[in-house]
């Protein structure tokens, strides 16, 4: 990589100093694009929203109408009840929506490690498509789903209430799943767990592909069968890339917006039990207009989510990780 | 050479300045459809001042109000004239964003007896700065299905006679046509209701005092959601939600609505997507009740970092207070004139092809020229969030309608400061 200057002298003191400036900062000019880019896109908007969260403004009425406030934004939403509502809602999508994808993931992808070596490309890649389609699309797709009247799964379980012998274990009555406030959740946790398990198990593949397969060969000569493999050398192995995982689902969970936004046109649904924290932030900015309370609940947010990522690693991080670095 | 270069580049300057200063270049800012009303007047504008020339900046609905709320609080990039939806009016009268057309050289206020009455208010602040213009405005309408209301047996008239009698014929007309429903979601009986039978000076959700007015011991807001709550237990309405949701729009083109209630620009949604299928089967008539009511409108303002305010004055003048130009914009898209005089063109006596060549125009003036102004706070769209959220409450039986008021008031009176 390093270039052994062979220019003769002469040369040199003609050009030196473009040469030495080149030498030097060359490499700043290089990698510069990204502090650049991450300066104005990401180093700013977060410190802009901390100056916010301390500050009243009305978006709309010029940078010189901030008004300092001190702690206030953050004293009203500690005790405004529809933050709180809104933050009960996140946690219990991202349960309801959480631990299915892992559930699911965890077996699927060891069920296609070991068993489908061959198809695997191709499983993945669909079980991966949900996480690569739109939202819009997604939107109509669920929509034409779930709709109450005019839904595919109300005519799905219609036609089955018409069976005879197990009709009666099918409802006789159209199903209101996104305007009856007990199945708001389920129905949105639903649409989550079925665009993220792909991407789930796409990570616990490559988990499951880095664990050495002698450890398998010698357990198997051992006599343990594939669920003993599982629970004693696959899981504990896998630690790390749970927590990975669970990291990454928790705050995708607890930055919950688009499936609730949409799956409820932005209302939040009856009696607000699709409102999230997102949603809800983005109530406060656009339609209260008030922008410093809206970065102060960003701020909550993100200590929240900082203190369950604690949480999580305590729980699947400390001895997942040491024993990764004791094997190192 | 190069003195030749300067010179020549000196001559070009000056002509362009030249013509510059012949011709104003005025930015509008506007989205669809006012942008084709704004289309349509230029050849008239030009006409009466050839010395300004328009240039139409149009962007989709919501990125046109995204776009100006950024360009207010960075105080650069608005145009010099931007048009103002009704949800939107409220919240540019916030701040010194906007300039104050009540002042002079402007004199807004002079106009006002010229434009419905319940126009004004609407861009006017509590402190009395006028931010816009009224251009166009919302009547509100009952529609209803001609076919399905004779399959029951029920007349037009017992429909929006009282809002008890809408619910009792409502009930024979669901039953007599099967799969259809008589509304969209029971929450627009309450909307409607809440703007029945305000005490001068009272706002919706506010007095003139800022005291909030929602509470239990309020009958305007225990009626609106009494009746709302009628409407969802006895299964007469579709549980839609807002208008223009999937389910609201499914159940428009499936013709599996017996009544509507919205503004007079339904119709240019109805026939042209919405319910296409179905023309000559609906009919408008007035609200129950008799409310009298307005959904949407449109507004013009300058922005006070606009360079041009004279010339962005004298167009919107001409956009909102030229009778011609306000008939040719309602036969433009079909938006309602603002201004008072504008009906009273022949073009309105009309009947209207789709509602199956009732005159239904004739109802629509009578409608606008009766609607009572309400007084706005600048909290109103918390407000209004807050109380339909409690309408949900109790519409999903979750909780009851004193609660549910009781725990609004709360939440709103947090608010206000």
């Amino acid at each position: 990589m390093t270039v052994i200057p062979t220019k003769p002298p002469t040369r040199r003191t003609s050009a030196g100093g473009w040469d030495n400036f080149q030498r030097r900062y060359a490499p700043y000019i290089f990698i510069s694009p990204f502090f650049v880019l991450f300066l104005i896109f990401g180093l700013f908007p977060i410190i802009f929203n901390a100056y916010l969260a301390f500050h009243q403004w009305t978006p709309g009425t010029g940078l010189g109408e901030m008004k300092f406030v001190g702690f206030r934004n953050f004293a009203d939403n500690w005790t405004d009840p529809t933050f709180w509502q809104s933050l009960r809602n996140t946690a219990a999508l991202a349960v309801e929506s959480g631990l299915p994808q892992h559930l699911i993931a965890i077996p699927l992808a060891f069920a296609i490690h070991t068993g489908l070596k061959k198809a695997q490309h191709l499983i993945t890649a669909v079980y991966f498509l949900p996480y690569i389609t739109s939202v819009v699309a997604i939107s109509v797709i669920f929509f034409t789903l779930l709709s109450w009247q005019y839904g595919v799964i109300n005519a799905i379980l219609g036609a089955l209430h018409q069976l005879p012998l197990i009709g009666g274990l099918f409802p006789g009555e159209k199903v209101n799943w996104l305007g009856e406030k007990s199945l708001v959740q389920p129905s949105i946790a639903a649409v989550i767990v079925w665009r993220y398990v792909g991407w789930n198990m796409l990570l616990y593949l490559s988990g499951l592909q880095a664990i050495p397969g002698e450890l398998y060969e010698a357990a198997a000569i051992d006599g343990a069968t594939k669920s003993q493999q599982l629970r004693y050398i696959t899981l504990p192995l896998l630690r790390p890339t749970i927590f990975l995982a669970v990291t990454l689902s928790l705050i995708g969970g607890f930055q919950l917006f688009e499936e609730p936004f949409i799956l409820t046109n932005g209302t939040g649904g009856t009696s607000g039990a699709g409102l999230t924290t997102i949603m809800y932030m983005l109530r406060t900015y656009v339609s209260y207009t008030e922008a410093g309370l809206a970065a102060a609940m960003a701020w909550m947010l993100f200590v929240v989510i900082g203190i369950l990522t604690v949480v999580n690693n305590l729980l699947f991080g400390r001895s997942g990780l040491a024993g990764n670095e004791g094997r190192r | 050479m190069k003195i030749q270069r300067l010179l020549a580049v000196t001559a070009l300057l000056t002509l362009s300045l030249a013509s510059a200063q012949d011709k104003t270049v005025l930015t509008v800012g506007v989205f669809p459809d006012l942008d084709s009303v704004v289309k349509a007047a230029l050849p008239g504008f030009y006409k009466l001042y050839p010395n300004i020339e328009i240039k139409i900046n149009s962007l989709a609905y919501g990125d046109h109000h995204n776009a100006l709320t950024t360009a207010l609080s960075t105080g650069k990039g608005a145009n010099d004239v931007e048009a103002i939806d009704f949800g939107y009016v409220a919240k540019f009268a916030e701040g010194n964003g906007m300039t104050d057309l009540s002042k002079a050289p402007f004199g807004a206020g002079a106009y006002k007896d010229q434009f419905l009455s319940f126009t004004f208010p609407q861009a006017t602040t509590q402190d009395g700065r006028i931010v816009g213009m009224p251009t166009d405005i919302g009547p509100g309408s009952m529609f209803f299905r001609t076919d399905l209301l004779a399959k029951a047996g029920v007349r037009p008239a017992q429909m929006n006679a009282s809002w008890e009698s809408y619910i009792e014929n409502g009930k024979k007309v669901v039953a007599a046509n099967p799969g259809t429903f008589l509304i969209p979601d029971a929450s627009e009986a309450a909307s409607i209701i809440l703007r029945t039978g305000l005490k001068s000076g009272d706002g919706l959700y506010f007095d003139k005092t800022n005291k909030v007015l929602i509470s239990p011991s309020n009958p305007r807001y225990v009626r609106a959601f009494t009746i709302a709550k009628a409407i969802r237990d006895a299964k007469l309405d579709a549980k839609a939600g807002g208008a223009f949701s999937p389910e609201w729009t499914t159940a428009f083109q499936k013709g599996n609505l017996a009544t509507e209630f919205s503004g007079a620009w339904l119709v240019g949604h109805m026939q042209n997507w919405l319910a296409k299928d179905f023309a000559g089967k609906w009919n408008a008539q007035d609200l129950p009740g008799k409310t009298f009511a307005s959904w949407g409108g449109s507004f013009y303002g300058i922005p006070a970092q606009s360079q041009n305010k004279d010339a962005a004055w004298t167009f919107i003048k001409y956009m909102t207070t030229d009778k011609n130009q306000q008939v040719l914009a309602f036969k433009t898209t079909g938006a309602f004139p603002a201004l008072k005089a504008a009906p009273r063109d022949t073009v309105f006596a009309q009947g209207v092809a789709y509602l199956g060549d009732q005159k239904a125009r004739v109802i629509w003036r009578n409608a606008a020229s009766k609607i009572t102004p309400i007084d706005v706070n600048k909290l109103d769209s918390v407000a209004e969030q807050i109380v339909n959220d409690a309408l949900t409450t109790v519409l999903d039986g979750s909780k009851d309608i004193p609660t549910a008021l009781a725990d609004a008031q709360r939440l709103v009176e947090r608010r206000t400061r």
